[in-house]
């Protein structure tokens, strides 16, 4: 097991199995957790995690139900504050320069973060206003063309399906990952965080995140992805990190976690080795 | 911008659920009837007490209405939504406060002609009371959005926002009574601006304080 993970291929290489890593910075890492846990009543979601991504690496992340990947990507996001440890992306701790962190960070979290009364559209304006990206219909219309949405855009929330909202939540997180030109760049996020990208999505939905993620790296984006589907997830991301009980249990390259050994690792709880 | 654009989302919200909005009206006019009716049939005892029902049906409504604002925002983690954008809590605080100050200022303006013909008063001077109940709606909106906001993050959200909220804005509904209770029944004294200007002074208070500690109450 491991304690201490570095993603990337600036410095040492990335940490296999067993090994641990304490890799000099040579240049400002997009994300670094250091020493982070959150607890939520008694019970420690997560405990004690180390992590240092590099710009530009897509990495999936791991685990069985409740071992602490939403919290991870929560804490990163800013969505929470972490109980121990501290997390700095692009150099802004997300406590203490929050607003830095929101601005360089896009979360697609379990919820569509929408409201009912409104249409797929007025839903979009609002993301939109308060991102300072352009809100007039036809540039809004393409974003929600992006997610198959275009044909419902007048159309109330409400009734939309499970699929449907998480395209809803896909068309913001378009928007701020630069879908449509931001007035003000700053506000462009560089740091994509999905949390189970293909839960709720049909067949078409699941190649609509796959072209997703492949155009975030062309990009240069930065991403962490938390998912069950460890094949696809494969074929998509440079790095891979295992958390299990709320613990960094292994850090590595994605493609390992597709091998036999890597299939052990996943099937195996930690202590039965 | 933000903060407009926070206001033009709430003031929209409330506009889209017009049964909510009548729901609230209804139960303030309620409210009133039946404080008419424990007071008696008696029209000139009930004329001294009109502004302190009138106040009572306001702050009893107000907290079903501020209850709502956020309940909107926690269906689809709405709320949560808006605070993982670039936005200052500071803009979601000021823009739903602002929006709720609207839509409390109106009800209080629907609910003032109820009050007239319920318990017979007479209202000559209708723009000094506008200006009392601008005041004393806007020291319900500001901490009633922050506990709203708290409360609605509890097991116990019905009870919870009464029960943080009535205490807090004592002084408001006191400083309100006595504002409109001179405006209603004759001010030979002229102390009605004494106890507009106490309100403001409340309400300034409140505005400030509440919006530095919204941050603190929205973060998980």
């Amino acid at each position: 097991m491991i304690g201490t993970a570095s993603l990337g291929p600036v410095g040492a290489p990335v940490v296999l199995p067993g090994g641990v890593a304490q890799v000099p910075e040579l240049r400002e890492a997009a994300v670094t957790a250091t020493g982070l846990a959150r607890r939520f009543g008694r019970r420690w979601a997560l405990r004690h995690v180390d992590l240092r991504v590099e710009p530009g690496r897509l990495v999936m992340v791991v685990g069985r139900n409740g071992s602490g990947k939403s919290t991870l990507l929560r804490l990163i996001a800013g969505a929470i504050r972490p109980d121990r440890g501290r997390v700095l992306v692009g150099g802004h701790d997300a406590c203490r320069d929050a607003e830095a962190v929101r601005r360089q960070t896009a979360l697609l979290g379990h919820a569509s973060n929408t409201y009912d009364a409104f249409t797929a559209l007025e839903n979009l304006t609002v993301t939109a206003r308060l991102t300072g990206t352009p809100t007039d219909r036809d540039a809004l219309t393409s974003v929600l063309d992006r997610v198959e949405l275009a044909a419902y855009r007048d159309e109330s929330v409400a009734g939309f399906s499970a699929g449907m909202r998480r395209r809803m939540a896909f068309a913001r997180l378009l928007l701020q990952t630069d879908a449509v030109a931001p007035r003000d760049r700053s506000h462009k996020a560089s740091v994509v965080l999905l949390d189970e990208p293909y839960a709720q999505l049909d067949w078409p939905g699941f190649r609509f995140v796959d072209d997703l993620v492949r155009s975030l790296a062309a990009r240069g984006m930065t991403l962490l992805m938390a998912t069950h589907l460890v094949d696809r997830g494969v074929s998509l991301c440079d790095d891979g990190i295992v958390l299990e009980q709320g613990k960094l249990r292994w850090a590595g390259p994605a493609a390992w976690l597709g091998t036999r050994s890597g299939r052990e690792l996943l099937d195996r709880p930690e202590g039965r080795d | 911008m933000q903060l407009t654009a926070v206001v033009r989302k709430d003031v929209l919200l409330q506009w889209r659920s017009p049964g909510q909005r009548v729901a609230i009206l209804a139960f303030g006019v309620t409210v009133l009837l039946l404080l008419s009716f424990a007071a008696g049939p008696n029209t000139g005892a009930l004329r001294p007490l009109a502004s302190g029902f009138l106040w009572l049906a306001l702050l009893l409504s107000s907290t079903l209405a501020l209850a709502d604002s956020f309940q909107t925002e926690m269906e689809q983690h709405a709320l949560e939504g808006l605070l993982l954008l670039p936005v200052s809590a500071r803009a979601i605080y000021y823009g739903k406060a602002l929006a709720n100050w609207c839509q409390l200022l109106v009800l209080a303006l629907l609910l003032v002609p109820c009050a007239v013909v319920l318990y017979d008063v007479t209202i000559t001077r209708v723009l000094a009371l506008s200006g009392v109940l601008v005041l004393g709606t806007a020291g319900l909106s500001a901490p009633g959005t922050l506990y709203a906001a708290m409360a609605e993050q509890a097991k116990a959200k019905q009870v919870l926002l009464p029960l943080l909220l009535f205490p807090l804005v004592v002084p408001v509904l006191l400083a309100s009574v006595k504002a409109t209770a001179l405006l209603v029944t004759g001010d030979p004294m002229r102390q009605v601006g004494s106890w507009a200007a106490l309100l403001a002074s409340f309400d300034l208070v409140y505005w400030s304080l509440c919006g530095l500690l919204f941050n603190r109450v929205v973060e998980h």
